[in-house]
């Protein structure tokens, strides 16, 4: 299946938030590893084999083992390559906690409703309800980022973290999608500091090599959208 | 004067680490998510102050600590808040991780597999058999059981992977961080089964589950928090009132 020995394989595909994340991780930990692109509308016999509970990517394989959900697997990276790079997360307990209960926040308030609209199939009233809970999010997520910084220029402080990591993968998705929705979500009057962390954020290596290109996910999610208006027009 | 004694602080005494005095915990007794935090101290014997709330009127203690959902568990230490069920039990593992066994396993893969399932415990089967309680419909009602077996026949699955089904616990020997996410709803599937005459653990379809759910059971720190079924059901009804009234 996967092969063995301590080679890294991340089965994802280049739009993936949720692979962005990972590949934020391995390259922040400076590991090398095997990419495969998945085709989601053909799953793979891999995929079905090492994801078979969600059958979706990312999959990391590592020491023959599937390691599945994005910020599982960033943990394990964490812990199974102490050495490699820099922590993503603190040492502190306590601040350990409050990055895995904004990520936790992120996951529900941000992640969810966004996801909901992107199956194609949401009345009018339902985007606009996702939208209103999205906008709330990122709201929070400025007041977060305000008092995890304290000032510095990440989630993480003077380098990048857990959290930073978690909404980074998110980072050319968001900006799709206030193109798609017509929503400005990281807007430099209402949420100043999460605008300018976005800029940093993109402009760093690992983001360069981890995020996909913003006018490819702008043509995908357009052909994305297309095609569920057709099924929606074709069922109805 | 019962109600008062009930919303009133419990002590919990032990011999072991010492977190009392600047360590304090809001629950509900029938929450799930407060009685893992709750499950996960014991375990380390860990001393707090509990204090119950009342969700129909919340403190100003946990509105000003858990500001972003007023919700609980929170748990606060020296001061500090700590919410998110998960997040504070991975919390109490690490701050007294010398006090007692260790809740997350040691080996990346292993805590990576628990984790996992208890994001699968919170994301499918939670929601699966929240929504089966609160479906208005019988069509929906259906739904909703159908997608609360199907989670507890991937966990079943899980159960049977995990030393190959042979150890008592998902956390071997003993319980763990995954025993604990999943243990806090054995009160309200117990309730379930009276309401709906539903078995959500079916001994015919989850054999493995079934008798781990009795196990677990008979666990010292689930005895020890772990409320009879009745209340579960109780707290229902008046949920359900409440729901109703909303409606009116």
């Amino acid at each position: 299946m996967a092969g063995g020995g301590d080679k890294l394989k991340l089965l994802s595909t280049w739009f993936s938030p949720f692979g962005s994340r990972v590949q934020l991780a391995l390259h922040l930990k400076g590991l090398s590893y095997e990419y495969v692109e998945e085709d989601l509308m053909n799953k793979s016999q891999l995929l079905l084999e090492s994801n078979p509970v969600h059958k979706k990517v990312p999959v990391l394989f590592h020491r023959g083992k599937a390691l599945c959900e994005s910020m599982v697997i960033v943990d394990y990276i964490e812990e199974a390559f102490p050495d490699a790079g820099q922590p993503l997360l603190p040492s502190d307990p306590y601040k350990r906690a409050i990055a895995r209960f904004w990520v936790a926040f992120m996951e529900t308030k941000l992640v969810e409703p966004w996801m909901r609209m992107l199956d194609g199939t949401r009345t009018r009233a339902e985007m606009t309800e996702g939208v209103k809970q999205m906008l709330a999010a990122v709201a929070t997520l400025e007041g977060a980022l305000g008092q995890c910084s304290k000032g510095k220029p990440f989630f993480g402080g003077d380098s990048i973290g857990y959290v930073d990591v978690a909404l980074g993968g998110l980072l050319v998705w968001v900006r799709a999608s206030e193109v798609l929705l017509g929503v400005k979500f990281l807007d430099a009057a209402r949420t100043p500091l999460l605008a300018a962390w976005s800029e940093r954020f993109a402009s760093l290596d690992a983001a360069k090599a981890a995020l996909p290109d913003f006018g490819r996910v702008i043509k995908h999610a357009m052909m994305r959208r297309g095609a569920a208006a057709a099924v929606l027009a074709a069922n109805n | 004067l019962r109600r008062q004694a009930e919303r009133g602080r419990e002590k919990k005494e032990s011999s072991m680490a010492d977190g009392e005095g600047n360590l304090k915990l809001l629950g509900l007794h029938v929450s799930p998510f407060a009685l893992r935090v709750r499950m996960a101290l014991g375990f380390k014997g860990v001393s707090y102050e509990y204090i119950e709330e009342d969700l129909f009127h919340k403190s100003e203690l946990l509105l000003s600590s858990n500001p972003v959902h007023k919700k609980v568990p929170v748990l606060i230490h020296n001061g500090r808040p700590v919410c998110e069920s998960l997040a504070v039990v991975q919390y109490v593992d690490e701050v007294w991780a010398g006090a007692g066994p260790d809740i997350l396993p040691a080996d990346p893969y292993q805590r990576a597999i628990a984790r996992f399932w208890a994001a699968y415990i919170d994301d499918k089967l939670f929601p699966a058999w929240t929504g089966f309680m609160k479906a208005a419909t019988e069509e929906v009602r259906g739904e909703k059981l159908k997608e609360t077996h199907a989670a507890v026949q991937n966990l079943e699955k899980a159960f049977s992977e995990s030393a190959n089904g042979k150890a008592a616990f998902f956390g071997g020997d003993s319980i763990g961080y995954l025993d604990l996410a999943l243990g806090c709803f054995l009160p309200w599937f117990g309730a379930l089964r009276v309401m709906f005459g539903v078995e959500v653990i079916d001994a015919a379809n989850a054999p493995l589950l079934a008798a781990w759910a009795e196990r677990f059971g008979e666990t010292a720190v689930a005895k020890e928090v772990l409320p009879e079924p009745d209340k579960a059901l109780a707290y229902a009804t008046k949920l359900k009132a409440y729901w109703a009234s909303l409606n009116k």
